[in-house]
Formats: structure tokens, sequence, C-alpha cells
């Protein structure tokens, strides 16, 4: 009893600890946006610094917001399209699997395996070509592309959890395809959406190679747009941090709103 | 029947809202302001991609007043930090882009891009007006942005590297600095200065070939040292290299900063502002951030002396960030009459009079440091800066003739890999992880590689 209780406090400890180690960073980026640039990087760390939003007003200066426009755009077009695609393409692939299921799955996967620096020039000129360079829907399209593969990954893990008595059930009801599909099966596996699409949102929000070299003006991105405050002769800690706080807060606002669902999301063998 | 009134509720919706708001989202080119290289009635609009310096961010604030001298050219400023600014635009001018009007491009890259033919050639249009006075440039600087006697980029503000130190810590130990040190006379203060709260020197370490690469190459040229010899062997291994980077590395563990792996130029300048470290050779540039009293602890407190020597003359390295335009704009005329605005001494007296005289980009034009009340803000660094500035050789900055113009780098477009690829290896050194030798046998394996491709 008393080892199982001290065995839990230690689990307790260790998880704070963890949860500590990965949110300190976080807060620390927040807590020194509101510092003066000269007591950013002081040693020892000031504590109680000249709190300022003065880093907030330069950057809102630098016109932030379309860039957080272009973000959005191409973050949430592409977890919608994603998850469109997706969804029908795991449940050809668990639920009534086509046939070589398995070569199927492996070509997905294999569209990650080579590092998107290879591609970068033949997707650079392809765009060249067509117009599409500086541009959200292209760049929108390229992130569809990135993603896809790991959210049909996961829907299909997730969609592999339904029970078949229930679709079995659904069809002796005389249940088509439509309504097996977003009648019963998705909304038992609407947690899996959710932590799928908060997934490919993330990925999409902080990417940074493709929106850096794909884009000049029009179609900039959050990510390239913060590197623009590292100032190769001068102090910015200060000033990227305002920034990076600003950025994050689209992600966080999504995973509240998505906490709930992916919880059960994350934990879907539950659904058993 | 109850999962039938869910799903009504959630599932259906969402699948038809997800798509359609997708498409209405994604179905626009993007929120920023107006391309480059378009025109709409009649304005054209410029697209500028440059670093994210101060004296960038004043050009930004400032220009309007061109836009309302030119009312039919627009531009568009795109900020970037200096890497990713070497990416995007070595893709952009090398695959004919032409996402890019004006580009920022540092004095490493402007002879490799000429000679690639991705610059336009801006000798005629700088030649032909004579209120620029294109001789008024620093030569040094001009010479390093020349090819074949054709000028393919302007100084937008230039630097050299000098010693800085801190007087007070000096008095304090009664030492004094002459105005022209050794580097074994800088050694001996930084091992008497140093102590447990303050660091005898800052010296960058940080790998990279701008970084650790940029004042280690011109100690290595003043121990007598060189990357290549006149036909391109490397020489990296030799006695006067190993010499130079041993006492480099000696000197940062002995009596520099605690991390050198991590300490580039903005960590130095944290450390001198807060009167951390007793000297830094870097930038010229830096002074003016150190007498800031905004940001700095310790502003008028600061000696500024010639770069350490051994047996050059100085010691110098000679840096500008340049306005250039690409050979792919559509923008030609309207691009270079914004680089010659930008790059004017119309230009510098309004940063004087509208952002402060201390802000005027340093290292471009001799005119500058002719102005009264730029000698009275800069009072403490303008004059030797420009002393170091002109005094700098990029043809020979060593003992011995070079193949190629430029003091900290190899104007070879393997040097970037090269000089990358040494000081990751030399971190190791500084971290105690490897010995100097057989890293700088490597070196000089790779140096020979990059060397024979010259041949």
């Amino acid at each position: 009893m008393t080892t199982s209780r001290l065995r839990g406090s230690l689990v307790t400890a260790v998880t704070w600890v963890l949860v500590l180690a990965f949110f300190f960073p976080v807060a620390w980026m927040v807590f020194t946006a509101f510092k003066p640039e000269s007591q950013a990087a002081t040693m020892p760390p000031t504590f109680a610094p000249d709190f300022t939003l003065d880093r907030f007003e330069t950057v809102f200066s630098r016109n932030m917001l379309p860039y957080l426009i272009n973000s959005l755009s191409a973050s949430l077009g592409s977890t919608l399209l994603v998850l469109a695609l997706a969804v029908p393409a795991a449940y050809a692939l668990s639920i009534r699997p086509i046939v070589n299921v398995r070569d199927a799955l492996f070509f997905f996967i294999s569209t990650r395996f080579m590092p998107v620096a290879a591609s970068i020039i033949p997707v650079y000129l392809l765009l060249q070509s067509v117009g599409g360079l500086d541009n959200v829907t292209w760049l929108t399209i390229l992130y569809i592309g990135v993603n896809l593969p790991i959210a049909v990954w996961m829907m299909r893990s997730f969609l592999a959890e339904v029970p078949r008595e229930l679709i079995e059930a659904a069809q002796l009801d005389g249940a088509r395809l439509g309504t097996e599909i977003f009648r019963v099966v998705l909304p038992i596996v609407l947690p899996g959406v959710a932590a799928a699409g908060l997934i490919c949102f993330i990925f999409a929000w902080n990417e940074f190679f493709l929106a850096n070299l794909l884009t000049a003006q029009v179609a900039r991105t959050t990510p390239p747009f913060l590197t623009s405050f590292v100032d190769g002769r001068g102090q910015f800690l200060s000033v990227l941090s305002a920034a990076s706080t600003v950025a994050i807060v689209p992600v966080v606002a999504a995973g509240w709103i998505a906490q709930k669902q992916l919880v059960r999301g994350l934990a879907m063998g539950a659904i058993k | 029947m109850m999962l039938t009134t869910k799903v009504r509720r959630k599932a259906v919706p969402a699948g038809f809202a997800a798509g359609a708001l997708a498409l209405a989202l994604t179905g626009c080119a993007g929120a920023g302001g107006g391309g480059g290289g378009t025109e709409e009635g009649g304005t054209v609009e410029l697209t500028l991609a440059t670093v994210n310096n101060p004296q960038m961010k004043d050009m930004e604030e400032l220009k309007s007043a061109f836009e309302e001298d030119h009312p039919d050219i627009k531009v568009n400023f795109i900020q970037m930090e200096e890497n990713d600014l070497r990416d995007a635009v070595t893709k952009d001018v090398a695959t004919n882009g032409g996402q890019y009007d004006i580009v920022t491009v540092g004095s490493y890259e402007v002879p490799i891009w000429a000679e690639n033919g991705w610059l336009a050639d801006l000798t005629q249009d700088l030649e032909s007006d004579a209120e620029y006075d294109v001789d008024d440039l620093f030569e040094p600087v001009r010479d390093a942005l020349t090819l074949d006697d054709s000028l393919y980029a302007v100084p937008f503000y230039g630097e050299s590297s000098m010693l800085m130190y801190n007087k007070e810590l000096f008095d304090e130990a009664g030492l004094t600095m002459p105005d022209r040190p050794t580097w074994q006379q800088v050694a001996d203060y930084a091992r008497q200065l140093d102590s447990d709260t303050v660091d005898g020197i800052c010296l960058r370490g940080k790998p990279g070939w701008g970084e650790v690469f940029a004042p280690l190459t011109t100690v290595v040229q003043t121990f007598g040292g060189t990357w290549f010899d006149e036909s391109w062997d490397a020489q990296v291994d030799s006695p006067e290299f190993t010499e130079a980077v041993q006492f480099y590395v000696d000197l940062v563990k002995d009596a520099g900063e605690a991390d050198p792996v991590s300490t580039g130029f903005t960590e130095c300048l944290n450390n001198v502002s807060q009167g951390r470290s007793a000297m830094w050779v870097d930038a010229t540039v830096a002074a003016g951030l150190l007498e800031d009293p905004e940001s700095s602890d310790v502003a008028g407190k600061m000696g500024y002396a010639h770069a350490p020597v051994v047996e050059t003359e100085e010691s110098g390295w000679l840096w500008s960030w340049n306005l250039a335009v690409p050979e792919t704009t559509q923008n030609r005329e309207a691009a270079v009459e914004f680089v010659k605005w930008a790059t004017s001494k119309e230009y510098h007296e309004l940063v004087g009079n509208e952002l402060g005289w201390s802000r005027v980009p340093p290292g471009a034009r001799n005119s500058t440091y002719e102005i009264g009340e730029y000698q009275e803000a800069a009072a403490a660094f303008a004059p030797i800066t420009r002393d170091i500035m002109l005094a700098v050789n990029p043809e020979q900055p060593g003992v011995a003739p070079q193949p190629w113009t430029g003091i900290q780098y190899v104007t070879i477009p393997e040097f970037q890999d090269l000089g990358n690829q040494v000081s990751q290896d030399l971190a190791d050194v500084f971290a105690g992880r490897s010995e100097l030798g057989p890293v700088l046998e490597r070196a000089q394996r790779l140096a020979q590689e990059a060397g024979d491709a010259q041949k």
C-alpha cells in the first residue's frame, strides 16, 4: 500500500517536473517579451525587470496582421481539406479495405521519406512555371500534400478501433455508405478527427522551410516573419519573444478548443 | 437513434463546412501587400529583400520620403534573418524567380553573384550621375564590390573590426591600452583582467563561416597564415594557421566567455554592454550600440583601438551590406532610382535630421565623416572607424599575396560550406571533445578540394 502510494507520488512528481520543463521555455519567452531589450539577456537573469509593452508595439508597427492572416488561411484551409480527404481515404484503408491496403498505406507514408529540402528545387521550378510562387493557395496545396499522409495514417488507426458490430448493425438497418460514414462512424471517431486536425494545423502553422523559400511578400506567413526580428548587429531577444508570443496565440487557442476532444482522441482505445 | 441525432448536429455540417471554408480561405493569393514587379494604376511596386539590421529598419522608416518624391514608385520591404535572406535570394536569382527587385547582398556574395550574371551592372547608372558622387564611396568597400571594373552593388553601410575595451576596468587594474595593440598584449591583458565576475575578453566561438571565422580569419592572417596560397593550394595545416587557431582557442578558454560555442556578435554585445567582459574584438558598428545609454551600461566608459596585430600593419576585416539589383527584375529603372537614393549623401542627411546623427549608416561614404553633427555624435568611434576602413587592404590582408579579394572570407562559393564545416569541428575543440591537430588535418583536406575547384 505504502509502496504503491509512494510510486503514485513519484509518478505525479515526475509528471510535474516534465510539465514544468516543457512549459518553462514558453513561460520565459512570454516573460521576456515584456522586458526592455537591455534586460532581456542579463546574467544573472532579471526577474523584476521594468515591464514594458514597447516590444509589442514594435511588432504591431511592423504590421503583423497580413502574416497572421496568411498563416491562418494556409493552416486552416489545408487542415480542413486534409481531413475532408483523409477520412474517406482512411475509411477505404480500414473499414472497407481496398485491395493491396498495405501497399497503399506504404505509398502514403513513403511520400514523407524524402527530406523536403531534397525536393525544394523541383517544387520551386514547378511553382514558378505555373505562377504559383508567393501564393497562399499553392502553399495550402503543398501543406495538404505534406500533411495528408499523417492524417490518413492517424485516421486509419482511429477507424480501426470502431467496433465492426456497430457498422454491421447500421447496415442491417439499411444504411448506405454515406450514412454509414457520416452518421455512424464519424461521430464515434470525432475525437480522432480533432486530434489529427490539430496536429495538421500545428504542423502547417509552424512550417518554415517552404514558406520561407516559396513566398516573398503577398503570401508570406508568420514563421518567416518571426525570424526577420533576428538582428545580426543588435539586441533582439525581447522583440523576438513578443512576436513569438503573438504568433503562438492561435495555436494555443486551437489547442484549447480541441482540448476536450483531443484527450478523448489520444485515448481512443476507450471506445472499445 | 441516439447516434443519428448526434450526427445530424455535428458531423455532416462539419464535413461540408470544411470544404467550403477551406476553399474560401485559400481562394486568394495572400494577405500581404502588392507583389513586387506588378504595376497598379501606373505605380511600380518594388520588393526589397533585406536583413533586419538597425540601419535597414531606419531605411524602411524613411522610405516615405522617397515615395513622396517618386509618387509612381512604392517600395515594399521584406526583412529576413541573414541566413534566410541568403537562402531565399540565392534561390530566387539563381532560378530567375524575379520575386525581388532590390536585394541586400553581403560583400562576400557580390563578386560571386556578379560573375554568375545574377546582378545588374550599375556602373553606368552611378557614374553618369555627378550628384551621386560614386567616388565618395569608401574605396576598399567599392573594390570588394567590383568585378572586371564594373560595380555590381553599392554599400548601404560598411564596417571593419576593432578592439573595444572597458576603460573603467583597465583603469582599476592600472593597465593602458595602446592605440595599436598586438595580440600578445591583448592576451596578457585579458588573462590579467579575467576574474569570477568579469571575462578578460569576448571573442566569437559560434560555428559559422560568418561567425567564428570572421574574427578568426583575421587572426590567422596577422599571424602570417592564410586559407590558400596564390596557386589555390590549401594552407590550413600550415604552422602559422595552426598557431593562430591554437592562440585563439587558448585565449578564449583561459580568459574568454564561459560558453564560446554559443557566443556570436549579439552575445558578446550583451556581455560587454553589461560590463561582464573587459575587451571585445568585433565589428566597428558595435561601438554605436555600446555608446547608447538606453541599452548599454558602459556608455561613455569604452575605449577603442585598432584590431590587434602580429605581423601585419592592420588586422581589421571589411564587410558591407550592399544594395544590388537582380538581373531578373522587371523594374530595373525604378529599382536603380531607389538604390541611388538610399545610398546617397542626401539620404545620410535625411537620417541625421530625422532620426539622429548617430544613426547615419557608417562605413559607406567619406563625406559622412566630414559632417560636423556626425563627428560630434559619433566622436568616440567615428574617427577610428574611418581610419581602419581606409587602411585595410582586401587585396592582401595577410603577409603573403592571395588570389582573391576579401579579408575575413575567401570569395569562392565553396567557402560558405568549408567555413561552416571547419567551424563545426572547431566547436568540438572549444568544448574539449577534439584536439586541434586532427581538426585542421580534416580542414586541410576540405580546403584542398575547394581550392582544386578554382584551379
